[in-house]
């Protein structure tokens, strides 16, 4: 399978990406790893007009401490954000997610931008970042906005991204010692999470229950309310409407969802 | 037409390509190396692996644009200077990690890479280091004895244990 015919302009900086998505608007793409993109030009899902490699440009790679939080560069590969040590103790919910995504090859190109801005609800670090309360910084002609987790992701794939935007870093708290816990129900290794479950002190995420990754919230108050964990996680389904498919359908999804929750509120990963 | 300038197991190339000529085809038609095989095409069965700067991918899935600069290595690049298999090469040959091929030359760079980033690793580790890697003969078990074995050779060899070992 090829992709249509495209014009590719390598960006030498983020400034020089954001002058060439101003220049060429809807019709351009931005390209990272290019993991969820390419696979949809192949099958003509995307036929953008240009692309723009914006996986050139130093600024927008690599991890640092900010205060009490870490940011990660956009094209930051999940194999640098699986195997940094310092995520791995700051974030250590975020290091392992990225280690779930797909497979090494996968993990050898995809990156934490990339895979935010796709927005794919059935996704893992969709629901990290969620879990985490992280934030994301876009980047546009006004200059630099800076959204949370909870407002960024507006639909299936969707964002609030805007088409003369960049993603141009991730910001999650530090959390050494804080409990997480993250299950993703897969029947094949390197697929996509039939129901995924990330809690992170507090905060539990859903993934593949909805339109976008959800957050829990019947659990999260009810946890505030002093319940225990086994009758909190009766309630991660409230609320929710998943879609139905050949792996699942809604009545299992929520069950999922039940099951998976009690194990990621217990610290349990999978 | 994009110019791009690369390394092909270790012989430096230059070409004119469309940008969206995918990296296995430029690979096997354009540089004439038909070791990495275009399988399922959709990112999924790892038969179109190579390195890129020594790491695996997925050749499939990468544009010939995106390796420009860089270092490209398929499993005709493993094998040795004297023209006898690679370690890992050698290691699936004395293992019956094959059956009908097709997924090897995959299965081998997926393999380098993965005993590049971690030389010593436990049956689980290779069995998940694959994952991204589909037989559909073998039933995998040979396949991970064959690693297991190739990582024991590099670790018993005195040369280092980088690519092309």
């Amino acid at each position: 399978m090829i992709p249509a015919s495209f014009d590719y302009e390598v960006a030498g900086s983020a400034a020089h990406a954001l002058s060439l998505l101003a220049e060429y608007g809807e019709d351009a793409k931005l390209l990272a790893g290019g993991h969820s993109l390419l696979p949809m030009m192949k099958v003509r899902l995307a036929q953008p007009a240009v692309l723009i490699d914006i996986a050139r440009v130093p600024e927008l790679s690599g991890i640092r401490i900010d205060g009490d939080q870490v940011v990660i560069g956009a094209t930051t590969r999940h194999a640098e954000v699986a195997a940094s040590e310092l995520l791995r103790a700051e974030v250590p919910l975020l290091a392992h997610a990225a280690a779930q995504v797909g497979d090494p090859q996968i993990r050898h190109r995809g990156t934490i931008g990339g895979s935010l801005a796709h927005a794919d609800p059935s996704a893992d670090l969709p629901m990290a970042l969620l879990a985490l309360g992280g934030s994301v910084e876009i980047t546009g002609p006004a200059g630099i906005r800076t959204v949370g987790a909870d407002d960024f992701f507006t639909g299936p794939f969707e964002s609030v991204t805007g088409p003369d935007e960049l993603l141009t870093a991730v910001r999650v708290p530090r959390g050494a010692g804080v409990p997480w816990g993250y299950q993703k129900f897969v029947r094949r290794a390197n697929d996509w999470a039939i129901v995924g479950a990330a809690a992170y002190g507090g905060r539990v995420a859903l993934a593949s229950m909805g339109g976008t990754p959800l957050r829990a919230t019947a659990t999260e108050q009810a946890l505030q309310s002093g319940a225990s964990i086994s009758e909190a996680a009766q309630l991660a389904a409230e609320g929710t409407s998943p879609g139905y498919d050949f792996h699942a359908d809604v009545d299992y999804r929520q069950h999922l969802a039940r099951v998976l929750v009690k194990r990621a509120l217990e610290g349990k990963t999978g | 037409m994009t110019e791009i300038k690369l390394t092909v197991n270790g012989t430096a190339r230059s070409d004119e390509v469309e940008p969206r000529l995918l990296l296995i085809h430029y690979l096997r038609e354009t540089a004439g190396l038909r070791a990495a095989n275009v399988g399922c095409d959709t990112t999924s069965c790892g038969a179109c692996t190579v390195l890129l700067d020594g790491e695996s991918v997925k050749s499939c899935t990468v544009l010939a644009v995106q390796a420009n600069g860089r270092s490209v290595t398929t499993a005709e690049g493993v094998v040795q200077e004297d023209g006898t298999l690679g370690v890992v090469q050698q290691a699936f040959r004395e293992n019956h990690g094959l059956q009908c091929g097709f997924c090897t030359p995959g299965m081998v760079m997926a393999a380098t890479s993965l005993l590049a980033e971690n030389p010593h690793p436990t049956e689980q580790e290779v069995r998940e280091g694959l994952e991204g890697n589909f037989c559909r003969c073998t039933g995998y078990h040979n396949i991970v004895r064959s690693v297991l074995a190739a990582a024991d050779k590099l670790a018993g060899s005195s040369s280092s244990t980088e690519v092309n070992a």
